[in-house]
């Protein structure tokens, strides 16, 4: 039971920096833009955001620095997709090789350039990040522990799930950018600003990836700098999207599921059946493999992906 | 009044489509964009406190300063080269191959099982399955995303990504339990491959380099004057069209995957017993996606692929002596080669449209 209880806890914790890029892809999606450049977003924010709070002993600073780089991201693949009808797949691709890039190299640049050839956050930050604790609450048995002992990331991850998902659903704002993302040419007539609404939602959802990404370089790592801290959770987490079905607040539940995942060979009972490591780390895969195959066999028309997911939007040509 | 009215009217600026362009101004904007984006590469360089033009310069004779580093740079090249091949095949179908990180993989652990387990059968023939069984790696890796592709129209570019981590995690799963080298202490790793399994050298670099130039030469035919690399085309701009000429566009999504993956797989092949000379994890090392930058910046041509995958091999082996003689991480390679392609996407643009911006006297 136990066991149980701590696997369900790593789970939250390890889905988390999912949940931000899955929302963060749900955003440029829902505006018709298929984003490849989640893993380079989020790598940008984790640099950004490790360097600002270890440099200012700020956490909110390093969070609004993540979320400035992982915009900065975006501002780019924007730039090439809406404004100049760039390749979305090539963009994203090029996005994440450079977002990558850039975050390892001014990783090393500090390290290089620091007295003890490591990188550590202040004990301030570590401090604001370290489980929160609320009274009576906190103390109830199970419940306790599973609901109300994370870091800050989880909750705001949580409320950033459920404040996009009031945003697509029942503002007209979010409701204009669907139509967008289903039909640009019929928004368009209709009266909503195309371009703006693009640049406005794929630069926000960049931001949120960049969230994501300062997850893993602050907490996953205990404060310490290490390169490629990211490590392929923007890819999972664009696959994550279909999942979800395009919906934030499944994505809180598909998110953790998939930190399970990601954690099970360490709370798994080797005394049942040992399985390689290695099976256990190709896990998320196969299962977005699969969940891949079943959405396209099944075809439904609702929980699919908006109808101009991927196309550029060209004004002149209807 | 009438004029104040279609002001607010008309934006600020908007796109148009343009008359086609030449070859040769097509040449020359991509020229342009490749020199803005040294320009802008320079700015970063600036921005951390380097001097452009030296550290360009390190690039530049690092790769050919010496015998040595000429053949370290046409090292890096291989890979590169022949896998941004494979990716051309399956973009020219517009089918968004994003696996041959994966194909790469495969192509080696085929290769692999021969080198390890076979290395006392004749030394040509040798090279010669695992050739072929690096070819067929790949090529079954491919050949997945395809069939789903093909019948369910399941999305290939997540499909294929994902076949690159189950591709890297086959390769720990066989380092750690069943190819493990029992004479390795401390971490598992594969054994090195019998000498009997490399691959020879010619002018110094192994012969990789001359399986590359070939298959340049074969895929540019294959592509520009073959019935099938005609069929790739059709399906590329227009599955309807395709159907309706009566290709049977299900068997050359399929084979056209088969040929992607394989030449990939070779690539795992070559790498894994040319350079590595036995099967590491890093095998692909990201080269599989560099390809994808490679294939598109050259325009999926395969010599414009030979010229670029060259450049970025200089930009890679010259990275590493900026890491030596500046400690400089190797990653500016990808900054500036990420820099690059964004140019290169941008000034694409203006060989299909212009910006018209609004004029000041209002409508003429």
């Amino acid at each position: 039971m136990n066991i149980f209880l701590n696997f369900l806890i790593a789970s939250v914790l390890a889905g988390t920096p999912l949940l931000f890029g899955t929302i963060g892809e749900i955003m440029n999606e829902k505006a018709g833009h298929l984003n490849l450049g989640v893993e380079g977003m989020m790598a940008m924010g984790a640099c950004a955001g490790f360097m600002a709070g270890f440099m200012s002993n700020n956490l909110l600073i390093a969070l609004l620095a993540a979320f400035a780089a992982g915009m900065i991201g975006a501002l780019i693949y924007a730039i090439l997709t809406i404004t100049f009808m760039a390749d979305q797949n090539v963009t994203g691709l090029t996005l994440t090789i450079f977002g990558v890039g850039i975050s390892n190299f001014f990783g090393e640049y500090m390290l290089v350039h620091s007295e003890t050839n490591s990188l550590k956050l202040p004990e301030q930050i570590t401090a604001q990040l370290s489980n929160i604790n609320i009274p009576f609450l906190t103390d109830i048995p199970v419940i306790g522990p599973l609901l109300f002992n994370y870091n800050a990331f989880v909750y705001l991850g949580i409320l950033t799930a459920i404040l996009c998902g009031i945003y697509l659903n029942h503002t007209k704002l979010g409701l204009n950018v669907r139509a967008i993302g289903e039909n640009p040419g019929a928004a368009d007539a209709a009266g909503i600003k195309v371009t703006k609404l693009k640049y406005f939602n794929v630069m926000l959802g960049g931001g949120i990836c960049g969230i994501g990404g300062a997850y893993c370089s602050m907490i996953i790592n205990g404060g310490v700098w290490m390169s490629n801290s990211v490590n392929g959770m923007g890819w999972i987490a664009v696959a994550l999207v279909i999942f979800a079905s395009w919906s934030p607040t499944k994505a809180i539940f598909g998110s953790f599921v998939f930190g399970g995942f990601n954690i099970l060979k360490y709370y798994f009972p080797k005394s049942i059946i040992t399985i390689p490591n290695a099976f256990y780390d190709m896990l998320p895969f196969i299962i977005t493999a699969l969940v891949l195959v079943i959405t396209s066999i099944r075809k439904s028309k609702e929980n699919s992906q908006p109808a101009s997911c991927g196309v550029n939007y060209f004004r002149e040509e209807r | 009044m009438n004029n104040i009215n279609n002001k607010s009217k008309q934006p600020l600026m908007r796109t148009v489509k343009r008359a086609e362009r030449s070859k040769m101004d097509i040449l020359k904007l991509r020229i342009i964009a490749f020199v803005l984006a040294l320009f802008a590469g320079g700015l970063f360089i600036l921005l951390i406190g380097y001097n452009p033009a030296q550290l360009y310069g390190t690039i530049i004779s690092g790769a050919f300063r010496s015998e040595m580093a000429i053949q370290a740079t046409i090292k890096f090249m291989i890979p590169l080269l022949i896998s941004a091949l494979g990716i051309t095949l399956a973009f020219k179908m517009k089918f968004w191959n994003i696996g041959a990180e994966g194909q790469i993989i495969m192509g080696a652990i085929f290769a692999s099982y021969f080198a390890l387990f076979h290395s006392n059968w004749p030394h040509f023939l040798l090279l010669l399955v695992m050739f072929v069984a690096g070819f067929i790696g790949g090529g079954l890796w491919g050949l997945i995303p395809a069939y789903f592709k093909s019948r369910f129209n399941t999305n290939e570019t997540l499909f294929t990504l994902m076949l690159n981590y189950i591709a890297l995690h086959v390769i720990s799963f066989l380092r750690d339990g069943p190819w493990k080298d029992p004479g390795s202490s401390g971490f598992p790793k594969i054994a090195r491959f019998n000498a009997n399994a490399h691959i020879d050298k010619i002018f110094g670099v192994q012969f990789g380099w001359i399986i590359a130039l070939i298959l340049v030469v074969v895929l540019f035919i294959y592509i520009r004057n073959t019935k099938q690399g005609y069929e790739i085309n059709v399906v590329g701009v227009s599955q309807a069209t395709a159907k309706y000429s009566g290709m049977n566009v299900k068997k050359i999504i399929l084979r056209t995957m088969i040929l992607s993956g394989g030449i990939c797989g070779i690539t795992g092949m070559i790498q894994a017993t040319g350079s590595d000379m036995t099967l590491a994890a890093s095998v692909a090392g990201g080269v599989g996606f560099t390809a994808i930058i490679v294939a598109w910046l050259a325009n999926l041509n395969p010599f414009g692929i030979l010229m670029v995958s060259f450049l970025f091999s200089v930009l890679e082996k010259g990275s590493s002596v900026m890491q030596s003689t500046y400690g400089l991480s190797t990653y500016s390679a990808s900054v500036l080669q990420g820099i690059i392609l964004f140019f290169i996407l941008g000034c694409e643009f203006y060989i299909r449209y212009k910006f018209v911006f609004r004029s000041k006297g209002g409508v003429k």
